[in-house]
Protein backbone atom coordinates (compact mmCIF):
# COMPACT_ATOMS: atom_id res chain seq x y z
CA UNK A 1 0.00 0.00 0.00
CA UNK A 2 3.29 2.22 0.51
CA UNK A 3 2.95 2.82 -3.43
CA UNK A 4 -0.52 4.17 -3.12
CA UNK A 5 0.09 6.23 -0.02
CA UNK A 6 3.27 8.41 -1.81
CA UNK A 7 0.68 8.71 -4.79
CA UNK A 8 -1.64 9.97 -2.55
CA UNK A 9 0.42 12.02 -0.51
CA UNK A 10 2.04 13.14 -4.12
CA UNK A 11 -1.41 14.37 -5.22
CA UNK A 12 -1.94 16.33 -2.13
CA UNK A 13 0.70 17.99 -2.33
CA UNK A 14 0.48 19.00 -6.07
CA UNK A 15 -3.03 20.09 -5.52
CA UNK A 16 -1.73 22.66 -2.70
CA UNK A 17 0.67 23.78 -5.18
CA UNK A 18 -2.13 24.80 -7.55
CA UNK A 19 -3.88 26.44 -4.73
CA UNK A 20 -1.81 28.30 -3.87
CA UNK A 21 -0.26 29.36 -7.62
CA UNK A 22 -4.32 30.53 -7.51
CA UNK A 23 -3.77 32.74 -4.87
CA UNK A 24 -0.80 33.79 -5.58
CA UNK A 25 -1.32 34.85 -9.23
CA UNK A 26 -3.29 38.23 -8.67
CA UNK A 27 -0.89 39.26 -6.14
CA UNK A 28 1.93 38.84 -8.08
CA UNK A 29 0.66 40.16 -11.40
CA UNK A 30 0.33 43.76 -12.05
CA UNK A 31 -2.86 45.48 -13.07
CA UNK A 32 -6.20 44.83 -10.67
CA UNK A 33 -8.83 44.03 -12.72
CA UNK A 34 -10.89 42.91 -10.49
CA UNK A 35 -10.86 45.96 -8.22
CA UNK A 36 -11.69 47.95 -11.81
CA UNK A 37 -14.60 45.23 -12.12
CA UNK A 38 -15.71 45.96 -8.67
CA UNK A 39 -15.98 49.83 -9.03
CA UNK A 40 -17.74 49.17 -11.96
CA UNK A 41 -20.64 46.80 -10.61
CA UNK A 42 -20.83 49.15 -7.43
CA UNK A 43 -23.70 49.27 -5.82
CA UNK A 44 -25.07 45.90 -6.92
CA UNK A 45 -22.57 44.09 -5.01
CA UNK A 46 -23.86 43.14 -1.29
CA UNK A 47 -21.28 43.51 1.47
CA UNK A 48 -20.75 39.74 1.58
CA UNK A 49 -19.36 39.49 -1.72
CA UNK A 50 -17.61 41.95 -1.76
CA UNK A 51 -15.88 40.86 1.06
CA UNK A 52 -14.83 37.36 -0.12
CA UNK A 53 -13.78 38.84 -3.50
CA UNK A 54 -11.39 41.21 -1.42
CA UNK A 55 -10.35 37.75 0.35
CA UNK A 56 -9.53 35.95 -2.90
CA UNK A 57 -7.82 38.73 -4.68
CA UNK A 58 -5.95 40.01 -2.23
CA UNK A 59 -7.47 43.63 -2.39
CA UNK A 60 -7.64 44.20 1.69
CA UNK A 61 -4.37 46.03 2.34
CA UNK A 62 -4.70 46.21 5.63
CA UNK A 63 -3.80 42.50 5.79
CA UNK A 64 -0.58 40.71 6.01
CA UNK A 65 0.67 37.99 2.98
CA UNK A 66 0.12 35.39 6.11
CA UNK A 67 -3.34 36.47 7.24
CA UNK A 68 -4.84 36.88 3.59
CA UNK A 69 -3.84 33.06 2.97
CA UNK A 70 -5.05 31.94 5.75
CA UNK A 71 -8.42 33.71 4.63
CA UNK A 72 -8.26 32.26 1.53
CA UNK A 73 -8.13 29.13 2.32
CA UNK A 74 -10.75 29.46 5.08
CA UNK A 75 -13.20 30.56 1.55
CA UNK A 76 -11.90 27.59 -0.13
CA UNK A 77 -12.72 24.90 2.89
CA UNK A 78 -16.48 26.74 2.68
CA UNK A 79 -16.74 26.32 -0.98
CA UNK A 80 -16.83 30.00 -1.57
CA UNK A 81 -14.98 31.05 -4.85
CA UNK A 82 -16.87 34.32 -5.12
CA UNK A 83 -18.64 36.06 -7.62
CA UNK A 84 -18.85 35.96 -11.59
CA UNK A 85 -18.99 38.69 -13.32
CA UNK A 86 -19.85 36.97 -16.12
CA UNK A 87 -23.19 35.73 -15.12
CA UNK A 88 -23.49 38.23 -12.31
CA UNK A 89 -24.73 37.39 -9.84
CA UNK A 90 -24.52 33.68 -9.49
CA UNK A 91 -21.97 32.63 -7.32
CA UNK A 92 -18.70 30.73 -9.09
CA UNK A 93 -19.52 27.39 -7.28
CA UNK A 94 -22.57 27.33 -8.59
CA UNK A 95 -21.93 27.89 -12.25
CA UNK A 96 -18.55 25.44 -12.27
CA UNK A 97 -21.13 23.02 -10.61
CA UNK A 98 -23.55 22.79 -13.26
CA UNK A 99 -21.21 23.00 -15.91
CA UNK A 100 -19.03 20.12 -14.28
CA UNK A 101 -21.09 17.02 -15.45
CA UNK A 102 -21.15 18.07 -18.73
CA UNK A 103 -16.89 18.05 -18.84
CA UNK A 104 -16.92 14.69 -16.69
CA UNK A 105 -18.97 13.18 -19.26
CA UNK A 106 -17.43 13.83 -22.08
CA UNK A 107 -14.34 14.25 -21.39
CA UNK A 108 -14.23 10.84 -19.55
CA UNK A 109 -15.95 9.03 -21.75
CA UNK A 110 -13.94 10.25 -24.69
CA UNK A 111 -10.90 9.53 -23.02
CA UNK A 112 -11.67 5.88 -21.71
CA UNK A 113 -12.26 5.24 -25.45
CA UNK A 114 -9.13 6.82 -26.94
CA UNK A 115 -7.09 5.40 -24.54
CA UNK A 116 -8.58 1.59 -25.07
CA UNK A 117 -9.22 2.09 -29.03
CA UNK A 118 -5.33 3.96 -29.51
CA UNK A 119 -3.38 0.73 -26.97
CA UNK A 120 -5.18 -1.39 -28.88
CA UNK A 121 -4.58 -0.73 -32.35
CA UNK A 122 -0.80 0.31 -30.76
CA UNK A 123 -0.72 -3.67 -29.36
CA UNK A 124 -1.36 -4.40 -33.25
CA UNK A 125 0.74 -2.16 -34.84
CA UNK A 126 3.73 -3.07 -32.63
CA UNK A 127 3.21 -6.65 -33.06
CA UNK A 128 3.00 -6.66 -37.22
CA UNK A 129 6.15 -4.19 -37.34
CA UNK A 130 6.72 -4.18 -40.83
CA UNK A 131 3.25 -4.83 -42.34
CA UNK A 132 1.09 -2.46 -43.90
CA UNK A 133 0.03 -0.85 -40.46
CA UNK A 134 3.28 0.45 -40.64
CA UNK A 135 1.44 3.33 -42.80
CA UNK A 136 -1.19 4.30 -39.73
CA UNK A 137 2.28 5.96 -38.00
CA UNK A 138 2.19 9.08 -40.96
CA UNK A 139 -1.37 9.27 -40.42
CA UNK A 140 -1.98 9.63 -37.00
CA UNK A 141 1.24 11.90 -36.50
CA UNK A 142 -0.62 14.18 -38.83
CA UNK A 143 -3.61 13.56 -36.97
CA UNK A 144 -2.37 14.34 -33.67
CA UNK A 145 -0.49 17.99 -34.93
CA UNK A 146 -3.44 19.43 -35.54
CA UNK A 147 -5.05 21.05 -32.52
CA UNK A 148 -8.06 20.29 -31.38
CA UNK A 149 -10.16 23.23 -31.90
CA UNK A 150 -9.24 23.33 -35.78
CA UNK A 151 -10.35 19.76 -35.72
CA UNK A 152 -13.47 21.01 -34.41
CA UNK A 153 -14.61 23.70 -36.69
CA UNK A 154 -13.54 21.67 -39.29
CA UNK A 155 -15.64 18.96 -38.14
CA UNK A 156 -18.49 21.76 -37.78
CA UNK A 157 -18.19 22.81 -41.45
CA UNK A 158 -18.31 19.19 -42.91
CA UNK A 159 -21.04 17.95 -41.12
CA UNK A 160 -23.56 20.29 -39.54
CA UNK A 161 -22.97 23.16 -42.19
CA UNK A 162 -22.19 21.42 -45.48
CA UNK A 163 -24.00 18.12 -44.43
CA UNK A 164 -26.05 18.76 -41.87
CA UNK A 165 -25.79 15.55 -40.32
CA UNK A 166 -25.60 16.58 -35.95
CA UNK A 167 -25.95 19.94 -34.40
CA UNK A 168 -23.15 22.62 -34.33
CA UNK A 169 -23.03 23.87 -30.60
CA UNK A 170 -24.92 23.36 -27.53
CA UNK A 171 -25.29 20.56 -25.25
CA UNK A 172 -29.20 19.81 -25.65
CA UNK A 173 -31.54 20.99 -28.14
CA UNK A 174 -32.73 24.41 -27.04
CA UNK A 175 -36.45 24.04 -25.66
CA UNK A 176 -35.87 21.09 -23.67
CA UNK A 177 -35.53 20.57 -20.04
CA UNK A 178 -33.08 18.71 -18.95
CA UNK A 179 -34.98 15.89 -16.95
CA UNK A 180 -34.66 11.91 -16.95
CA UNK A 181 -35.87 10.99 -20.08
CA UNK A 182 -35.77 9.24 -23.86
CA UNK A 183 -36.01 12.60 -25.68
CA UNK A 184 -33.52 14.30 -23.69
CA UNK A 185 -30.93 11.69 -23.45
CA UNK A 186 -31.21 11.20 -26.90
CA UNK A 187 -30.26 14.92 -27.73
CA UNK A 188 -27.48 15.00 -25.40
CA UNK A 189 -25.80 12.20 -27.08
CA UNK A 190 -26.12 13.50 -30.43
CA UNK A 191 -25.13 16.51 -29.75
CA UNK A 192 -22.10 14.73 -27.86
CA UNK A 193 -20.99 13.31 -31.10
CA UNK A 194 -19.26 15.70 -33.25
CA UNK A 195 -17.14 16.78 -29.67
CA UNK A 196 -16.29 13.58 -28.94
CA UNK A 197 -15.07 12.42 -32.21
CA UNK A 198 -13.17 15.44 -32.42
CA UNK A 199 -11.48 14.64 -28.80
CA UNK A 200 -11.44 10.79 -29.58
CA UNK A 201 -9.58 11.33 -33.04
CA UNK A 202 -7.06 14.07 -31.72
CA UNK A 203 -5.71 12.58 -28.74
CA UNK A 204 -5.77 8.54 -30.17
CA UNK A 205 -2.81 8.92 -31.97
CA UNK A 206 -0.55 9.26 -28.85
CA UNK A 207 -1.87 5.99 -27.33
CA UNK A 208 -1.04 4.54 -30.77
CA UNK A 209 2.46 5.87 -31.44
CA UNK A 210 3.32 4.65 -27.31
CA UNK A 211 1.70 1.53 -27.11
CA UNK A 212 3.73 0.45 -30.61
CA UNK A 213 6.78 1.47 -30.04
CA UNK A 214 6.50 -0.03 -26.40
CA UNK A 215 5.58 -3.21 -28.11
CA UNK A 216 8.29 -2.97 -30.50
CA UNK A 217 10.80 -3.11 -27.43
CA UNK A 218 9.38 -5.92 -25.54
CA UNK A 219 8.99 -7.93 -28.25
CA UNK A 220 12.80 -8.41 -28.23
CA UNK A 221 12.19 -9.22 -24.61
CA UNK A 222 13.21 -12.94 -23.57
CA UNK A 223 10.18 -13.47 -21.70
CA UNK A 224 8.31 -13.14 -25.68
CA UNK A 225 10.62 -15.37 -26.84
CA UNK A 226 10.55 -18.04 -24.47
CA UNK A 227 6.36 -17.58 -24.75
CA UNK A 228 7.04 -18.73 -28.50
CA UNK A 229 9.42 -21.50 -27.60
CA UNK A 230 6.70 -23.15 -25.46
CA UNK A 231 4.26 -22.97 -28.43
CA UNK A 232 1.29 -21.09 -27.19
CA UNK A 233 -0.57 -18.91 -29.56
CA UNK A 234 -0.37 -15.71 -31.03
CA UNK A 235 -3.05 -14.20 -29.60
CA UNK A 236 -1.70 -15.20 -26.34
CA UNK A 237 1.50 -14.01 -26.19
CA UNK A 238 0.79 -11.19 -28.05
CA UNK A 239 -1.83 -10.08 -25.17
CA UNK A 240 -1.13 -11.88 -22.01
CA UNK A 241 2.60 -11.69 -22.49
CA UNK A 242 3.49 -8.39 -24.68
CA UNK A 243 0.95 -6.43 -24.38
CA UNK A 244 0.20 -6.81 -20.18
CA UNK A 245 3.95 -5.72 -20.29
CA UNK A 246 3.83 -3.06 -22.67
CA UNK A 247 0.78 -0.97 -21.73
CA UNK A 248 2.67 0.11 -18.15
CA UNK A 249 4.15 2.91 -19.28
CA UNK A 250 1.27 3.90 -21.31
CA UNK A 251 -0.84 3.80 -18.01
CA UNK A 252 1.64 5.90 -16.03
CA UNK A 253 1.97 8.07 -19.16
CA UNK A 254 -2.12 8.05 -18.83
CA UNK A 255 -1.80 9.93 -15.64
CA UNK A 256 0.64 12.71 -16.83
CA UNK A 257 -0.58 13.52 -20.40
CA UNK A 258 -3.85 14.00 -18.69
CA UNK A 259 -3.81 17.07 -18.06
CA UNK A 260 -2.83 18.32 -21.41
CA UNK A 261 -5.56 15.89 -23.03
CA UNK A 262 -8.24 18.43 -20.43
CA UNK A 263 -6.75 20.97 -22.14
CA UNK A 264 -7.96 19.92 -25.51
CA UNK A 265 -10.91 19.09 -24.52
CA UNK A 266 -11.88 22.55 -23.21
CA UNK A 267 -10.87 23.99 -27.04
CA UNK A 268 -13.13 21.57 -27.96
CA UNK A 269 -16.13 22.44 -25.69
CA UNK A 270 -15.39 26.37 -26.66
CA UNK A 271 -15.61 25.66 -30.43
CA UNK A 272 -18.97 23.76 -30.00
CA UNK A 273 -20.65 26.11 -27.52
CA UNK A 274 -20.78 22.70 -25.00
CA UNK A 275 -22.40 24.01 -22.13
CA UNK A 276 -19.46 22.35 -19.78
CA UNK A 277 -16.00 24.38 -18.02
CA UNK A 278 -14.49 24.69 -21.52
CA UNK A 279 -16.74 26.75 -22.56
CA UNK A 280 -17.40 28.36 -19.40
CA UNK A 281 -14.02 29.86 -19.57
CA UNK A 282 -14.09 30.95 -22.56
CA UNK A 283 -16.99 33.25 -21.53
CA UNK A 284 -14.83 34.10 -18.64
CA UNK A 285 -12.07 35.19 -20.47
CA UNK A 286 -13.76 37.69 -22.71
CA UNK A 287 -15.26 39.48 -19.26
CA UNK A 288 -11.80 39.12 -17.14
CA UNK A 289 -13.81 37.40 -15.31
CA UNK A 290 -10.86 36.25 -12.73
CA UNK A 291 -13.28 34.56 -10.07
CA UNK A 292 -14.45 32.11 -13.09
CA UNK A 293 -11.08 31.62 -14.48
CA UNK A 294 -9.10 30.51 -11.41
CA UNK A 295 -12.70 28.63 -10.15
CA UNK A 296 -12.36 26.66 -13.43
CA UNK A 297 -8.48 26.17 -12.48
CA UNK A 298 -9.17 24.73 -9.22
CA UNK A 299 -11.86 22.22 -9.87
CA UNK A 300 -10.37 20.51 -13.13
CA UNK A 301 -7.03 20.25 -11.04
CA UNK A 302 -9.44 18.64 -9.08
CA UNK A 303 -10.66 16.43 -11.27
CA UNK A 304 -7.25 15.56 -12.76
CA UNK A 305 -5.91 14.65 -9.58
CA UNK A 306 -8.68 12.44 -8.66
CA UNK A 307 -8.94 10.69 -12.32
CA UNK A 308 -4.59 10.33 -11.40
CA UNK A 309 -5.15 8.35 -8.40
CA UNK A 310 -7.56 5.94 -10.38
CA UNK A 311 -4.97 5.35 -12.93
CA UNK A 312 -2.52 4.74 -10.17
CA UNK A 313 -5.22 2.05 -8.75
CA UNK A 314 -5.16 0.47 -12.15
CA UNK A 315 -1.38 0.37 -12.44
CA UNK A 316 -1.26 -1.12 -8.90
CA UNK A 317 -3.78 -4.05 -10.15
CA UNK A 318 -1.38 -4.92 -13.43
CA UNK A 319 1.79 -4.80 -12.14
CA UNK A 320 2.81 -6.93 -9.05
CA UNK A 321 6.06 -5.58 -8.85
CA UNK A 322 3.86 -2.32 -7.22
CA UNK A 323 1.81 -4.89 -4.91
CA UNK A 324 5.48 -6.38 -3.71
CA UNK A 325 6.75 -3.35 -2.17
CA UNK A 326 4.44 -2.47 0.33
CA UNK B 1 18.90 9.56 -42.25
CA UNK B 2 15.77 8.32 -43.77
CA UNK B 3 13.17 9.36 -45.90
CA UNK B 4 10.45 10.61 -43.32
CA UNK B 5 13.22 12.50 -41.04
CA UNK B 6 14.73 14.43 -44.82
CA UNK B 7 11.12 15.10 -45.16
CA UNK B 8 10.52 16.84 -41.65
CA UNK B 9 13.70 18.64 -41.89
CA UNK B 10 12.42 20.35 -45.69
CA UNK B 11 9.43 21.30 -44.58
CA UNK B 12 10.79 22.91 -41.48
CA UNK B 13 13.43 24.80 -43.47
CA UNK B 14 10.77 25.47 -45.61
CA UNK B 15 8.48 27.58 -43.07
CA UNK B 16 11.55 28.93 -41.26
CA UNK B 17 12.53 30.64 -44.46
CA UNK B 18 8.94 32.10 -44.48
CA UNK B 19 9.68 33.37 -41.51
CA UNK B 20 12.53 35.36 -42.44
CA UNK B 21 11.35 36.52 -45.63
CA UNK B 22 7.31 36.41 -45.15
CA UNK B 23 7.14 39.83 -44.73
CA UNK B 24 8.78 40.95 -47.37
CA UNK B 25 7.35 38.19 -50.42
CA UNK B 26 3.50 38.86 -49.01
CA UNK B 27 1.78 40.48 -51.73
CA UNK B 28 -0.75 42.63 -49.62
CA UNK B 29 -0.57 44.23 -46.24
CA UNK B 30 -2.12 41.66 -43.83
CA UNK B 31 -4.26 43.62 -41.99
CA UNK B 32 -4.98 46.48 -45.15
CA UNK B 33 -8.50 45.91 -45.65
CA UNK B 34 -10.10 45.87 -49.85
CA UNK B 35 -13.29 46.12 -51.36
CA UNK B 36 -12.75 42.04 -52.24
CA UNK B 37 -15.12 40.74 -49.07
CA UNK B 38 -14.91 37.47 -48.21
CA UNK B 39 -14.04 36.36 -51.61
CA UNK B 40 -13.02 32.58 -52.58
CA UNK B 41 -9.10 31.95 -53.23
CA UNK B 42 -8.68 33.12 -56.17
CA UNK B 43 -5.59 34.69 -58.71
CA UNK B 44 -5.55 38.13 -57.29
CA UNK B 45 -5.90 36.30 -53.58
CA UNK B 46 -4.43 32.81 -53.35
CA UNK B 47 -6.25 32.11 -49.95
CA UNK B 48 -9.28 34.26 -50.53
CA UNK B 49 -10.10 37.29 -48.43
CA UNK B 50 -11.52 38.06 -45.04
CA UNK B 51 -15.02 39.32 -44.13
CA UNK B 52 -12.89 42.79 -44.63
CA UNK B 53 -11.20 41.99 -47.65
CA UNK B 54 -7.50 40.97 -46.04
CA UNK B 55 -5.91 39.11 -47.80
CA UNK B 56 -5.27 35.37 -46.35
CA UNK B 57 -2.37 34.59 -48.24
CA UNK B 58 -0.41 37.73 -46.59
CA UNK B 59 -2.00 36.89 -43.13
CA UNK B 60 -0.20 33.68 -43.08
CA UNK B 61 2.69 34.37 -44.42
CA UNK B 62 3.25 37.11 -42.70
CA UNK B 63 2.22 35.05 -39.45
CA UNK B 64 4.95 32.57 -39.44
CA UNK B 65 7.39 34.63 -38.08
CA UNK B 66 5.38 34.82 -35.04
CA UNK B 67 5.00 31.25 -34.93
CA UNK B 68 8.89 30.43 -35.23
CA UNK B 69 9.59 33.20 -33.19
CA UNK B 70 8.08 31.55 -30.34
CA UNK B 71 8.95 27.66 -31.17
CA UNK B 72 12.38 28.71 -31.49
CA UNK B 73 12.70 30.94 -27.79
CA UNK B 74 10.15 28.29 -26.11
CA UNK B 75 12.46 25.37 -27.09
CA UNK B 76 15.56 26.89 -26.21
CA UNK B 77 14.38 28.14 -22.52
CA UNK B 78 12.45 25.04 -21.96
CA UNK B 79 14.98 22.57 -23.01
CA UNK B 80 17.84 24.95 -20.79
CA UNK B 81 15.12 24.73 -17.59
CA UNK B 82 14.66 20.70 -18.56
CA UNK B 83 18.51 19.94 -18.60
CA UNK B 84 19.45 22.35 -15.54
CA UNK B 85 16.41 20.53 -13.43
CA UNK B 86 16.78 16.92 -15.22
CA UNK B 87 20.26 16.07 -15.13
CA UNK B 88 20.91 17.69 -11.31
CA UNK B 89 18.75 15.59 -10.19
CA UNK B 90 19.15 12.28 -11.75
CA UNK B 91 23.05 13.20 -11.63
CA UNK B 92 22.94 14.25 -7.22
CA UNK B 93 20.08 11.65 -5.99
CA UNK B 94 18.71 11.91 -2.84
CA UNK B 95 16.98 14.57 -1.24
CA UNK B 96 17.95 16.87 -4.13
CA UNK B 97 16.11 14.08 -6.95
CA UNK B 98 13.43 14.13 -4.58
CA UNK B 99 12.37 17.51 -4.47
CA UNK B 100 13.60 18.16 -8.43
CA UNK B 101 11.22 15.15 -9.86
CA UNK B 102 8.32 16.30 -7.15
CA UNK B 103 8.38 19.43 -8.54
CA UNK B 104 8.45 18.31 -12.19
CA UNK B 105 6.05 15.96 -11.32
CA UNK B 106 3.94 18.55 -10.16
CA UNK B 107 3.90 21.20 -13.34
CA UNK B 108 3.26 17.55 -15.33
CA UNK B 109 0.13 16.93 -13.61
CA UNK B 110 -1.51 20.55 -13.03
CA UNK B 111 -3.74 21.22 -16.49
CA UNK B 112 -1.14 23.58 -17.92
CA UNK B 113 -3.56 25.44 -20.39
CA UNK B 114 -6.17 26.99 -17.80
CA UNK B 115 -3.11 27.83 -15.87
CA UNK B 116 -1.48 29.80 -19.01
CA UNK B 117 -5.11 31.31 -19.98
CA UNK B 118 -5.21 32.91 -16.51
CA UNK B 119 -1.64 34.19 -16.29
CA UNK B 120 -1.72 35.11 -20.09
CA UNK B 121 -5.02 37.17 -19.68
CA UNK B 122 -3.52 38.69 -16.20
CA UNK B 123 -0.43 40.03 -18.05
CA UNK B 124 -0.58 44.18 -19.00
CA UNK B 125 1.13 43.88 -22.17
CA UNK B 126 1.13 40.50 -24.20
CA UNK B 127 4.38 40.70 -26.59
CA UNK B 128 5.48 37.99 -28.48
CA UNK B 129 8.59 36.75 -26.03
CA UNK B 130 6.73 36.85 -22.47
CA UNK B 131 4.32 35.13 -23.74
CA UNK B 132 6.70 32.65 -24.53
CA UNK B 133 8.82 32.76 -21.41
CA UNK B 134 5.36 31.89 -19.61
CA UNK B 135 4.89 29.06 -21.68
CA UNK B 136 8.78 27.94 -21.46
CA UNK B 137 7.93 28.13 -17.86
CA UNK B 138 4.75 24.99 -17.97
CA UNK B 139 6.51 23.03 -20.90
CA UNK B 140 10.00 21.84 -19.33
CA UNK B 141 8.90 19.58 -17.16
CA UNK B 142 8.19 16.51 -19.49
CA UNK B 143 11.98 16.50 -20.61
CA UNK B 144 13.44 17.18 -17.09
CA UNK B 145 11.75 13.88 -16.48
CA UNK B 146 13.42 12.06 -19.46
CA UNK B 147 16.26 13.58 -19.18
CA UNK B 148 16.80 12.55 -15.11
CA UNK B 149 15.63 8.59 -16.08
CA UNK B 150 18.81 8.70 -18.57
CA UNK B 151 21.08 10.74 -16.57
CA UNK B 152 20.38 8.26 -13.53
CA UNK B 153 21.55 5.31 -15.73
CA UNK B 154 24.31 6.85 -16.80
CA UNK B 155 25.93 8.30 -13.84
CA UNK B 156 27.53 5.03 -12.51
CA UNK B 157 28.77 4.04 -15.48
CA UNK B 158 32.64 3.19 -15.46
CA UNK B 159 33.58 6.37 -17.50
CA UNK B 160 31.57 8.82 -15.16
CA UNK B 161 33.06 7.06 -12.10
CA UNK B 162 36.86 7.05 -13.69
CA UNK B 163 36.53 10.80 -14.16
CA UNK B 164 35.05 10.92 -10.51
CA UNK B 165 38.20 8.84 -8.99
CA UNK B 166 40.24 11.34 -10.70
CA UNK B 167 38.89 14.62 -9.11
CA UNK B 168 37.16 15.87 -11.43
CA UNK B 169 34.79 18.75 -9.86
CA UNK B 170 31.28 17.47 -10.26
CA UNK B 171 29.95 20.33 -12.47
CA UNK B 172 32.73 19.25 -14.92
CA UNK B 173 32.01 15.29 -14.77
CA UNK B 174 28.20 16.93 -15.83
CA UNK B 175 29.02 19.40 -18.47
CA UNK B 176 31.48 17.40 -20.21
CA UNK B 177 30.98 13.88 -19.54
CA UNK B 178 27.19 13.56 -18.91
CA UNK B 179 25.79 15.55 -21.13
CA UNK B 180 27.14 14.52 -24.44
CA UNK B 181 25.75 11.18 -23.99
CA UNK B 182 22.05 13.08 -23.31
CA UNK B 183 22.16 14.85 -26.41
CA UNK B 184 19.55 12.91 -28.75
CA UNK B 185 17.12 12.75 -25.61
CA UNK B 186 17.39 16.85 -25.33
CA UNK B 187 17.27 17.13 -29.17
CA UNK B 188 13.82 15.13 -28.60
CA UNK B 189 13.03 16.83 -26.10
CA UNK B 190 13.73 20.45 -27.82
CA UNK B 191 11.59 19.29 -30.89
CA UNK B 192 8.89 17.90 -28.61
CA UNK B 193 8.84 21.69 -26.63
CA UNK B 194 8.83 23.37 -29.96
CA UNK B 195 5.92 21.41 -31.07
CA UNK B 196 3.79 22.03 -27.71
CA UNK B 197 4.93 25.71 -27.57
CA UNK B 198 3.83 26.45 -30.92
CA UNK B 199 0.43 24.19 -30.63
CA UNK B 200 -0.24 26.44 -26.76
CA UNK B 201 0.78 30.39 -28.58
CA UNK B 202 -1.92 29.62 -31.41
CA UNK B 203 -4.52 27.72 -28.97
CA UNK B 204 -3.53 31.49 -26.50
CA UNK B 205 -4.11 33.91 -30.18
CA UNK B 206 -7.45 31.43 -31.32
CA UNK B 207 -8.82 32.29 -27.44
CA UNK B 208 -8.48 35.29 -27.48
CA UNK B 209 -5.99 36.01 -24.49
CA UNK B 210 -2.81 37.40 -26.41
CA UNK B 211 -3.03 40.50 -28.06
CA UNK B 212 -4.54 40.30 -31.85
CA UNK B 213 -2.14 43.23 -32.78
CA UNK B 214 0.53 40.97 -34.24
CA UNK B 215 -0.12 38.32 -36.88
CA UNK B 216 0.26 34.59 -35.98
CA UNK B 217 -1.74 31.42 -37.48
CA UNK B 218 -4.10 31.61 -33.92
CA UNK B 219 -5.01 35.24 -34.51
CA UNK B 220 -6.32 34.18 -38.40
CA UNK B 221 -8.31 31.69 -36.65
CA UNK B 222 -9.84 33.81 -33.74
CA UNK B 223 -11.33 36.08 -36.41
CA UNK B 224 -12.46 33.51 -38.77
CA UNK B 225 -14.37 32.48 -35.47
CA UNK B 226 -15.49 35.38 -34.60
CA UNK B 227 -16.66 36.64 -37.71
CA UNK B 228 -18.53 33.27 -37.82
CA UNK B 229 -16.53 31.67 -40.93
CA UNK B 230 -18.37 28.60 -40.49
CA UNK B 231 -21.82 29.56 -40.59
CA UNK B 232 -20.83 31.95 -43.77
CA UNK B 233 -19.16 28.90 -45.29
CA UNK B 234 -15.79 30.61 -45.58
CA UNK B 235 -13.65 27.46 -45.07
CA UNK B 236 -10.73 29.21 -47.08
CA UNK B 237 -10.53 31.71 -43.60
CA UNK B 238 -9.70 28.76 -41.33
CA UNK B 239 -8.33 25.92 -43.65
CA UNK B 240 -5.14 27.32 -44.63
CA UNK B 241 -3.46 28.36 -40.81
CA UNK B 242 -4.67 25.08 -39.85
CA UNK B 243 -2.91 22.89 -42.40
CA UNK B 244 0.16 25.17 -41.48
CA UNK B 245 0.17 24.07 -38.22
CA UNK B 246 -0.48 20.49 -39.35
CA UNK B 247 2.47 20.43 -41.65
CA UNK B 248 4.88 22.41 -39.12
CA UNK B 249 4.00 20.25 -36.17
CA UNK B 250 4.33 16.56 -38.45
CA UNK B 251 7.08 17.65 -39.42
CA UNK B 252 8.77 18.40 -35.95
CA UNK B 253 7.02 14.80 -35.02
CA UNK B 254 8.97 13.35 -37.96
CA UNK B 255 12.32 14.85 -37.33
CA UNK B 256 11.58 13.53 -33.40
CA UNK B 257 10.98 9.68 -35.15
CA UNK B 258 14.27 10.14 -36.73
CA UNK B 259 16.06 11.18 -33.32
CA UNK B 260 13.91 8.13 -31.58
CA UNK B 261 15.05 5.41 -34.11
CA UNK B 262 18.78 6.75 -34.02
CA UNK B 263 18.48 6.70 -29.98
CA UNK B 264 16.84 3.18 -29.84
CA UNK B 265 17.83 1.11 -32.60
CA UNK B 266 14.97 -1.47 -31.95
CA UNK B 267 12.48 1.14 -33.72
CA UNK B 268 14.24 1.22 -36.80
CA UNK B 269 12.48 -0.22 -39.49
CA UNK B 270 13.15 -3.86 -40.06
CA UNK B 271 14.20 -4.39 -43.75
CA UNK B 272 12.38 -7.44 -45.54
Amino acid sequence: MTFLLRRALFYLVTLWAAITANFLLPRLLPGDPVQAMITKLGGRLNSDAMASLYVLFGLDENKSIWEQYVDYWASLVRGDLGLSFTFFPTPVADVLSQSMPWTLGLVGVTTVIAFLLGTLLGVYAGWKRGSWMDNLIPITTFLSSIPYFWLGLIAISLFSVTWPLFPASGGYAPGLVPEFSGEFIGSVLEHAVLPGITIVVSSVAGWILGMRNMMVTVTAEDYVLVARAKGLTQKRIMFAYAARNAVLPSISGFALSLGFIVGGALLVEMVFSYPGLGYVLFQGIGAKDYPLMQGVFLVITLAVLVANLLADIGYLLLDPRTRREG
Amino acid sequence: MNFKTKLGLGILAFFALLAVIGEWIAPYDPSAMSDDLLSPPSGAHWFGTTMTGQDIFSQVLVGTRGVMVVGLVCGVLATFLSILVGVTAGFLGGAADEALSMLSNIFLVIPALPLIIIVASMLPSADTVLIAAVISLTAWAWGARILRAQTMSLRRRDFVEAARASGERTWRIIVFEVLPNLLAVIGSGFVGTVIFAVMLQITLSFVGVISLSTWNWGTILFWAQSNQALGLGAWWWFVPAGLCIALLGTALALINFGIDEYANPRLRKVRA
